[in-house]
């Protein structure tokens, strides 16, 4: 059994069970699936500064800061105890692509050469953590939720600003993929 | 209404407020994170080579993961209008709908970008700083840092 778990798991397998924390987290005590107003509620908790977004009380919601420590948590079990510590199976072209643009590790769930903490003080550092996050942080509170709250909170809710804004993620990902990665790769050479 | 509003009717939705704010009453949220948290890392969809592979249209990978999400997601709460389930609690569900802005579409755009790059939505970040990535807990305080920028500027943003 443990060896069957220690491979990775099948998108179907992955997807039923991400679609059921929805019902989940509904039924344990009537929460909406969503991550992204965990950086919100941190913010307000840190360093409101009398401003009006985040002037609510974030003690409330705290139930989303014990949902995302429990990822953190679950991250670590799954890479630690069960992993088989094999490189992810990328598709052949993906992978070509890649090592084309200057993707030099295949090994883990991440290149090490571009988010592996020597990177962190260098250019690379600077677009993938800082660039991309801060964009990942402030986009995803401009259209009012993330991937589980918009693509599959709002989805399945049927609601069609979730659609707006998960066409727009994509989108966003497809410029982001085929325009400005090139671009970023010539950059840090 | 104004925007500030419309986030504020966002957390109307969380209900169980009649229930005390204690460590141990969220133990159970924590769980289904660490649950979640297994999922993400076992599903690779915590994988920057994923996502890229899912932008390149060369794998089936994360579409597959994402539609079945969402199509047992709306199962499930179509099961749960239709009987209408009572949560743990015994109260009503609630599911607030969300109004639509401009913010969808140039928030969702750049989130978008930010994606691609840094390989995560916000969830993946937690998952990906657990399995061992400690650089992006750079991402995650950028991220942090981003929403509370949003906060500031709103306002003067389009919506």
């Amino acid at each position: 059994m443990l060896e069957i778990i220690k491979q990775p798991w099948p998108w179907y397998v992955a997807g039923v069970l991400i679609g059921l924390i929805v019902p989940a987290l509904l039924l344990i005590g009537n929460k909406p699936f969503g991550i992204s107003s965990s950086l919100r509620h941190m913010c307000a908790a840190c360093l409101p500064a009398k401003l009006p977004f985040f002037s609510y009380n974030w003690k409330k919601e705290v139930w989303n800061l014990f949902f995302v420590a429990g990822i953190l948590v679950g991250g670590f079990i799954a890479t630690v105890y069960l992993s088989n510590g094999e490189p992810v199976q990328i598709a052949a072209s993906t992978k070509a692509q890649l090592i084309a643009l200057g993707v030099k590790d295949f090994s883990g769930l991440m290149p090490s050469d571009i988010f592996g903490t020597a990177q962190i003080f260098s250019l690379k550092g600077l677009i993938f953590l800082v660039f991309g996050g801060f964009m990942v942080g402030f986009g995803t509170r401009y259209a009012g939720g993330c991937t589980s709250g918009h693509s599959i909170m709002g989805l399945a809710n049927l609601q069609l600003p979730s659609l707006i804004a998960t066409i727009c993620f994509m989108i966003g990902g497809f410029i982001s993929t085929w325009v400005l990665l090139p671009i970023i790769f010539k950059l840090i050479g | 209404m104004d925007i500030k509003d419309k986030y504020d009717a966002e957390f109307d939705s969380s209900n169980d407020n009649n229930q005390p704010i204690s460590f141990f009453a969220n133990i159970k949220y924590l769980l289904v994170g660490i649950f979640f948290g297994i999922v993400f890392v076992k599903a690779e969809i915590v994988s920057w080579f994923r996502i890229q592979e899912m932008f390149r249209l060369s794998a089936f990978h994360m579409y597959g993961v994402i539609g079945t999400a969402v199509i047992v997601g709306m199962i499930s709460i179509y099961l749960i209008k239709k009987f209408n389930v009572k949560t743990l609690s015994g109260e009503k569900v609630v599911l607030q709908p969300k109004s639509f802005h401009k913010g969808q579409i140039y928030g969702g755009l750049i989130f978008g970008l930010g994606w691609a790059i840094t390989g995560a939505c916000p969830g993946p970040l937690f998952a990906q700083i657990g399995g061992g990535f400690l650089a992006v807990i750079i991402t995650l305080l950028s991220a942090i840092a981003g929403t509370w920028v949003y906060g500031k500027f709103m306002e003067k943003l389009p919506h």
